[in-house]
């Protein structure tokens, strides 16, 4: 097997042609040969990117700009394993990467929390059995706590302060126990946290209160491989799923659009501008009653086929790559 | 190229026998202790139709201890170390450079899966003939990957294979066009000899860098290769540019400006035909007649006398057979020569009458001097418009199935292919299809597509999917996912429940029982709850307390699949009210556990013990009824097998019944007394 880590260039900024349009496809820069499976990766910085591998190991690769190559940096063999860290045989899959420079946590399939630093070669710290499934995903909820989600449908938050190998809390569906594949925390409010399942459902939670989600919101038709918020504008949010698609979920918090008798009458314009206040705090995430509040929903794939494994987003642009073996860029997600 | 296949290098079938397995991509090959007994040489490998070469890698030395250790016995051979050679058939889609080829393609086969039948008639047609260019351009972009790669690769063994690689596209691609043109567009006489020369135009380019030479000399007609060029530019019926060439020519010749006068006028008037309906094929060929004995005319008056160049080019305008064959070497190709000689003497050529043209072509052409090679026979053979041949020598000659693969399913899709049954049942079509997708299927990850190739072939898809997809390696959770969600989808319920059977194992193995736990409720498989139920049980028996917490408290409804399962979870349950000490709800779900049948008899004990600190408590907890219904239980334990008791010399299991029974009775009597007594104040 052959894999690779590549670095591509999708075009520079001024290269837009007569109407504004992109011209163009990207190009690759750089790549380096990449042992194992590519579960999950992230920048690290400006320049490192940590790739979490198949084998259970985590490598940070390092991109020269100047002379555009890439190299390993550093490596952690084994972070995550089965059984006895020494036999040969018995690397499990390392399944999230999250990165908060200089730290860096890594989940993987041995139910294992990783938390590294940039610098150190030893782990500083491990919880070997955190869990007793795998954990699919990590994410950072506070700089010293993190999210994580299994393959039981459970969404758990790790204080990374406390010493004791305990989640200091637990989520879980109500229903059957879906495996929860993905989780992205809201950009500003830290209170709301969005998981995708196996069966496609995207799940909204408000981790301030109970321990069931807010909003289920039945969506893709397999299993939902990453769910991401906007970072800019937080009321995009986008999914995509091994069925093909990749939709883009967009939810406006437009109180004009309110029924008109708040609108009435000397006493109501100040409970208006009371609730108005508030409303435009509480995110048209947590509402209830998703019909509502407008959500729209676009699929951005028109001839889907195979499944849609990752995607990221940043600013006006979005990038996702399929099994057809072919990396889409949208560089003008808003237009 | 005409490599007969080849036989596996090292394995000698005259020296010793040999033996083979079929595995799902690769063949097996030994060589057994036994020597050749005479008898006739035979050819391993590659399955009838015998057809494409194959690579050989040595397999391991003990697999071939193994497999000799089997087969001995008495033979003539010397008994020496004996070899397994793994023979792999499909290598092409291990290269790097093609797998965009397969990708793409599998992008186009699929959509013009799904267009089925929409339109009718012309429209039709018109999106078949863009099926048929999506896939040249497929292959066109290919060849341009590899190409870039065999130039910038320092490696001469790799450039050379990529040098060949872009060969075989090419002429893959020319196969490909030709057979657009006469069976998907099947093009009428008229516009069929333009589509022809669009198509020598496209792929006759030996003489391009030639023609861009003269080009751009700063006076072309001073070049000494510009007659060859003008000639080019005559042969494939590239009027304009031959006279923009001319013109120079003859400014810069005025002597000859009378004869270029001529010769312009004759090139520009000549008629061709026209896409549109403008003219009808009579109207053309009348007006050709004119032309024609016009030029004659001019020629016989010995207008062009003067020079032979331009007497040449007014020959050829005629469609003088020698003449044109003089420019062998700018034509370099016999089917150049065909539609050349098609342009200047038959123009209105219907389809059916290109075999007898073809034929005659080659034989001038090659002149008995070489034989014709694979590809020519493959372009006869579409002149002739004898489809299967087409795909039968694009199969023998080809290394992979995917150009016969697609070629026929389109053709198929133009509903040119009679339904030609083959002696295993299938057509052709799906024949074809099921080799390629099989061939996908030993690859780490184009497996993905031969997918979608086996839910398009009716008859054996999904009996070739269900074989394949079991043997796909799982070596991650994310690659065991993707296989199961195919399955779910086409309720494989075998496979399903295979590959969970098989990653709830591994996770089992791995000590991760929650995983194990999500795997068996994924395939709901009660049997392997069960299994993993008994597992936490007898972890806890063993070390008294409960791992994974977090697991076993958090069941939920996943909790009935199985009813080892739902004791584990009520047993939990129990031991948590105790915890917080809710002593009467525990003390019901105890005794629930019992008289309902959930806990197993095995555990009964363990539950009778767990009750002794609830009897024991200063307040009473258990009611009367319940108390009997303890007794009752307590006794059907130790009734079931009073031989096995006397044997027991186990003092700790006497004691503890003794202590039950103590414990039962004394509970039993305060509980009478308190039940007795009426409450006062």
């Amino acid at each position: 097997q052959d894999n690779r880590i590549s670095i591509w260039s999708a075009g520079d900024l001024g290269n837009a042609g007569l109407n504004g349009e992109y011209h163009g496809e990207p190009h690759l820069l750089c790549d380096i040969q990449h042992n194992g499976d590519v579960m999950d990766m992230q920048f690290l910085d400006q320049e490192r990117i940590v790739v979490a591998s198949s084998t259970g190991t985590v490598t940070i690769f390092r991109h020269h700009q100047n002379n555009q190559t890439l190299s390993a940096n550093h490596r952690w063999e084994k972070a995550h394993y089965h059984v006895d860290q020494d036999t040969s045989y018995g690397g499990a899959a390392c399944t999230g990467v999250v990165c908060n420079n200089p730290e860096i946590v890594t989940v993987g399939e041995d139910g294992r929390i990783n938390l590294f630093r940039a610098d150190q070669k030893d782990a500083v710290r491990t919880i070997d059995n955190a869990d007793s499934s795998t954990l699919h995903a990590v994410t950072f909820l506070r700089t010293t706590e993190i999210l994580t989600v299994n393959s039981i449908g459970q969404l758990k938050i790790w204080d990374l302060r406390q010493q004791r190998n305990e989640p200091s809390q637990i989520f879980s569906l109500a229903g059957d126990r879906v495996p929860l594949h993905c989780v992205d925390r809201h950009p500003n409010q830290q209170h709301i946290v969005a998981t995708g399942g196996q069966d496609g459902m995207l799940s909204i939670w408000d981790i301030r209160q109970g321990t069931m989600p807010v909003s289920l919101l039945n969506a893709h038709e397999a299993e939902m491989w990453e769910v991401h918020f906007h970072p800019s504008d937080p009321d995009h949010l986008f999914t995509c799923s091994e069925d093909g698609s990749l939709w883009h979920w967009y939810t406006s918090t437009n109180v004009s659009e309110k029924p008109s008798f708040l609108h009435q009458g000397g006493r109501s314009t100040a409970y208006l501008s009371h609730s108005t206040i508030n409303q435009s705090v509480v995110s048209a995430w947590l509402s209830s009653d998703p019909t509502k509040d407008r959500m729209e929903i676009t699929n951005l794939i028109p001839n889907q086929t195979l499944s849609v494994n990752s995607l990221d987003v940043l600013g006006p642009c979005l990038v996702y790559g399929t099994d057809a073996e072919a990396i889409y860029v949208n560089r003008q997600l808003f237009a | 190229d005409t490599v007969p296949p080849q036989v596996v290098p090292g394995a000698d079938p005259s020296a010793r026998q040999l033996c083979f397995a079929w595995g799902p991509a690769e063949v097996l090959v030994c060589e057994t202790l036994f020597g050749r007994a005479g008898g006739c040489r035979s050819r391993c490998l590659s399955r009838c139709p015998s057809r494409s070469r194959s690579r050989a890698e040595r397999g391991p030395g003990a697999a071939a201890r193994a497999l000799t250790g089997s087969v001995a016995g008495a033979g003539e051979g010397a008994p020496s170390s004996s070899r397994v050679f793994v023979v792999r058939r499909d290598q092409d889609i291990y290269i790097q450079t093609l797998r965009k080829l397969f990708n793409e393609s599998h992008g186009i086969f699929m959509g013009l899966q799904r267009s089925e039948e929409e339109l009718a008639g012309k429209s039709r047609k018109a999106q078949l003939v863009q099926v048929s260019k999506n896939y040249r351009s497929v292959i066109r972009a290919c060849m341009e990957d590899m190409h870039q790669a065999a130039v910038s690769t320092r490696d001469p063994a790799l450039q050379g294979q990529y040098s060949t690689q872009v060969s075989i596209l090419s002429a893959m691609e020319l196969i490909w066009n030709l057979c657009e043109i006469l069976f998907v567009e099947a093009a009428a006489a008229g516009p069929l000899l333009l589509r022809l020369l669009d198509w020598v135009r496209l792929h006759v380019c030996d003489v391009d860098s030639m023609v861009r030479e003269v080009l751009s000399s700063e006076s072309p007609s001073k070049h000494k290769l510009f007659w060859n060029v003008v000639d080019v530019f005559v042969l494939q019926g590239r009027m304009d540019e031959a006279r923009h060439l001319l013109s120079k020519e003859a400014s810069a010749n005025p002597a000859s400006m009378n004869m270029y006068k001529i010769l312009d006028e004759l090139m520009k008037k000549m008629p061709v035909p026209s896409l549109g309906n403008t003219q009808t094929l009579t109207e053309l060929e009348l007006k050709w007649q004119h032309w024609h004995e016009e030029c004659q005319r001019y020629l016989q008056d010995g207008t062009f006398a003067s020079n032979p160049h331009m007497e040449s080019i007014c020959k050829i305008l005629l469609g003088d057979e020698d003449a044109i064959l003089e420019k062998k070497e700018l034509m370099t190709t016999w089917y150049h020569f065909l539609v050349t000689r098609l342009l200047y003497s038959h123009p209105t050529v219907k389809p059916m009458e290109l075999r007898f043209y073809a034929q005659s072509s080659m034989d001038l052409f090659l002149g008995g001097e070489s034989s014709p090679e694979p590809l020519d026979m493959i372009l006869m053979a579409a002149f002739e418009f004898e489809m299967h041949q087409v795909i039968k020598e694009c199969s023998i000659v080809l290394s992979n199935w995917w150009f016969v693969a697609h070629l026929t399913d389109l053709l198929d899709h133009c509903k040119l292919l009679q339904s030609h049954s083959l002696y295993f049942g299938s057509n052709m079509r799906e024949f074809l299809l099921l080799e390629y997708a099989s061939g996908l299927f030993s690859h780490h990850s184009l497996w993905q597509l031969g997918v979608d190739y086996f839910d398009h072939c009716p008859e054996f898809g999904r009996v070739y999917l269900e074989l394949h997809i079991e043997r796909i390696p799982l070596s991650t959770e994310q690659k065991a996912l993707k296989v199961l969600r195919i399955c779910e989808q086409r309720q494989m319920h075998e496979q399903v429940r295979s590959v969970c059977k098989i990653m709830a194992m591994k996770a089992l193995r791995n000590n991760r029982l929650g995983s194990a736990l999500s795997w068996s409720i994924r395939a709901k498989d009660a049997a392997f709850a069960t299994l993993i139920s008994d597992r936490f049980l007898k972890d806890y028996c063993e070390r008294g307390c409960f791992s994974d917490l977090d697991l076993i408290d958090n069941l939920g409804p996943s909790m009935l699949l199985s009813d080892r399962l739902t004791f584990l979870g009520k047993y939990r349950e129990f031991h948590r009210l105790y915890g917080e000490k809710r002593f009467p709800e525990a003390a019901r779900l105890l005794l629930t556990l019992m008289t309902a049948h959930i806990a197993p008899c095995s555990f009964w004990m363990t539950l009778l013990t767990d009750a002794l600190p609830l009897l024991e408590q200063k307040e009473v907890i258990f009611s009367a009824e319940q108390t009997y219904e303890l007794m009752r239980c307590l006794e059907d334990l130790t009734a079931g097998n009073p031989d096995k008791q006397k044997f027991q010399d186990d003092d700790v299991e006497t004691t503890k019944v003794e202590m039950l029974r103590l414990a039962l009775a004394r509970n039993l009597a305060r509980v009478i007394v308190k039940e007795g007594t009426v409450e006062g104040s």
